[in-house]
């Protein structure tokens, strides 16, 4: 998740944007719940507080939904997308996603794009990908540069192919919600 | 160059292109990245006439920091929370030995209880060192404060701490502007010792010195601080002039010109109270910011002149010594001695042992500064109902138990209770 918000600043970063990526700063470890955050704006960032009240919220593990209020703060127009094979009533977020404006909410199963495309369950390429297709903040074009510049040669190009995968996901199918 | 990249990284690049000829090295969180950035740019040949040195402690680290100073050598180190304590000694060493050394501290809270995160107690510890402190407010003017100290320390043969908020900046990845080569040799010359040891032109450093010339040596040690008080804004103009940047001096303001209330801060807490300024003065508040990046030396005159025609005086500061009070704003209180119709001093303490220090929490504190002041430390966003429980509890229990352990047992029972 750290990497993934990196990798959104980069991409924000070579569309000429100003942003800010930082992580919560816990005593990571492999497994623990992590959380990361970034801030894209089109003036410098000075501001240093943590972010309380998202304008769109990255899910990479849905089985969170349980054990933390993930959607505290996620604004009432904001976006929601979730690494997932499930459907959101599955999930028992239904009535959260609900409240949100349609087609801001989406499921993607990143991390099988992932396995697919990379090898590895490391679904951060594939999030962004869907990501840019759902917001619109970034485009595809600068994910994929940012994944390139982070890891050269072959691991970025398959980085890449998962993030174009989960952008078209996304982007062809209209939102069921 | 422009790059969006983690904030250590930057650092580590920017020292390199500062030539240091010796790094000691030492892991601790939050500067680790800083220095195995630096042993990468040496293994890989980008740093060229450079011994990157792994040591097996802090105290190790600037000791051959000492070493290789004394010998001639541009020598660079640097280290975090208990990571400084251990290297007390080493550090009085060589601002007592005129070594100017250059030290990044990736600022973070001293244990106990143990904490990793950001505050300014670490720099607090060793304020008193002989070290000068500068403080940083972003990741580009820590880039920039690193090549100043470098000519800063050689200048006066004096070590300088570059201190950097530790995960805030440290672990950010942002937009910073790295320098070149040619700009960074042009503003920083060839380490030229005023003292070296040399086998062919053998010389002492470091004899004992008796009550007959000890306070002789420490006067010129303060002397030296207070020439820095004139070459720091020097310095900061010509590196403007060079690199088009406002990085570094001895303090700046923002939106104080007819403020009533002055907020004093150091590091990267002032961006966060830049933004909170701004929201106050849309409503109509006249509020202004004095960011300090020298802490050592201390700016006394230019901020006396800054702060006295105020009416209040906000310090905000991530540190205090226990049973005394506010570090800063006891040196603020010292700015204004003596001044005829003083302002007012507020101390707060925030941001301890990394906790957020948020817009909303700022406001509420400036406004209460007006309306409700209060008499010595203020603890932002302190959980008083807690303290209270506690407190009641050592009261009527002699067994009480450890501090921490109780508060952390609360507070997980006070977020479980329903709501």
């Amino acid at each position: 998740m750290v990497t993934a918000t990196e990798l959104l600043a980069v991409a924000a970063f070579l569309e000429g944007a100003h942003a800010q990526a930082f992580p919560s700063f816990g005593s990571e470890r492999m497994g623990a719940p992590v959380v990361a955050f970034c801030r894209i704006d089109d003036k410098e960032i000075r501001l240093r507080e943590p972010i309380m009240e998202p304008d769109a919220l990255i899910v990479q593990d849905p089985t969170l939904f349980h054990a933390i209020d993930v959607f505290q703060g996620l604004r009432p127009n904001g976006y929601l997308l979730v690494n997932t094979n499930k459907s959101f009533e599955d999930l028992h977020i239904g009535a959260q996603v609900a409240r949100l404006p349609a087609g801001h909410a989406r499921a993607v199963n990143a991390t099988e794009l992932a396995l697919k495309h990379v090898g590895r369950p490391v679904p951060n390429a594939a999030l962004l990908g869907a990501f840019a297709a759902l917001t619109e903040v970034v485009k595809l074009n600068s994910v994929a540069e940012a994944i390139r510049q982070q890891f050269p040669g072959k691991i970025g190009d398959a980085n890449v192919a998962a993030a174009t995968a989960a952008y078209e996901a996304v982007a062809a199918a209209p939102a069921a919600v | 160059m422009l790059k969006q990249v983690e904030g250590s990284h930057a650092m580590a690049e920017t020292i390199a292109l500062c030539r240091p000829e010796v790094i000691c090295a030492y892991p601790i969180t939050p500067q680790t990245h800083i220095v195995e950035g630096l042993g990468e740019l040496v293994r890989e040949g980008h740093l060229q006439n450079c011994e990157f040195i792994n040591v097996e402690s802090e105290f190790a680290a600037l000791s051959v920091a000492i070493g290789a100073s004394a010998a001639g050598a541009r020598a660079y180190t640097a280290t975090a929370s208990q990571g400084l304590l251990f290297m007390a000694e080493a550090v009085y060493n060589a601002s007592g030995l005129g070594l100017p050394i250059v030290m990044t501290l990736g600022n973070r809270a001293i244990g106990a209880p143990i904490n990793i995160w950001n505050d300014h107690s670490d720099a607090m510890s060793m304020c008193d060192a002989g070290w000068m402190q500068l403080f940083a407010e972003t990741n580009q003017e820590a880039l920039d404060l690193h090549i100043q100290a470098f000519r800063l320390a050689e200048e006066l043969s004096m070590p300088v701490m570059v201190c950097v908020d530790g995960f805030i900046l440290t672990h950010a990845v942002e937009r910073v502007d790295i320098p070149s080569q040619e700009d960074v040799d042009a503003f920083l010359p060839p380490y030229e010792p005023v003292q070296v040891l040399d086998p062919t032109d053998p010389i002492s450093i470091g004899a004992m010195v008796g009550p007959d010339a000890f306070t002789e040596v420490r006067f010129l040690q303060h002397y030296k601080q207070t020439l820095a008080l004139r070459l720091l804004p020097e310095f900061a103009a010509e590196f403007k002039a060079r690199f088009g940047r406002d990085s570094g001096g001895l303090l700046r303001t923002y939106r104080a010109e007819d403020a009533e209330m002055l907020v004093v801060a150091m590091g990267s807490i002032n961006g966060t109270i830049k933004d909170t300024i701004d929201e106050m003065r849309a409503d109509g508040v006249r509020i202004g910011l004095v960011t300090l990046v020298a802490f050592r030396p201390f700016p006394t005159a230019e901020l006396r002149k800054l702060l006295a025609g105020c009416k209040n005086v906000v310090v905000i500061e991530k540190s205090f010594a226990v049973g005394m009070g506010g570090q800063l704003a006891s040196n603020v209180d010292l700015a204004l001695r003596n001044t005829p119709n003083a302002p007012h001093v507020h101390s707060v303490i925030a941001g301890l042992g990394g906790r957020p220090v948020t817009r909303a929490s700022l406001q509420r504190v400036f406004l209460r500064a007006e309306a409700q002041p209060w008499e010595g430390a203020h603890f932002l966003d302190l959980n008083e109902d807690i303290i209270a429980k506690e407190l009641h509890h050592v009261r009527k229990v002699r067994r009480s138990g450890p501090i921490a352990e109780n508060i952390l047992r609360r507070l997980s029972e006070s977020q479980a209770a329903p709501q």
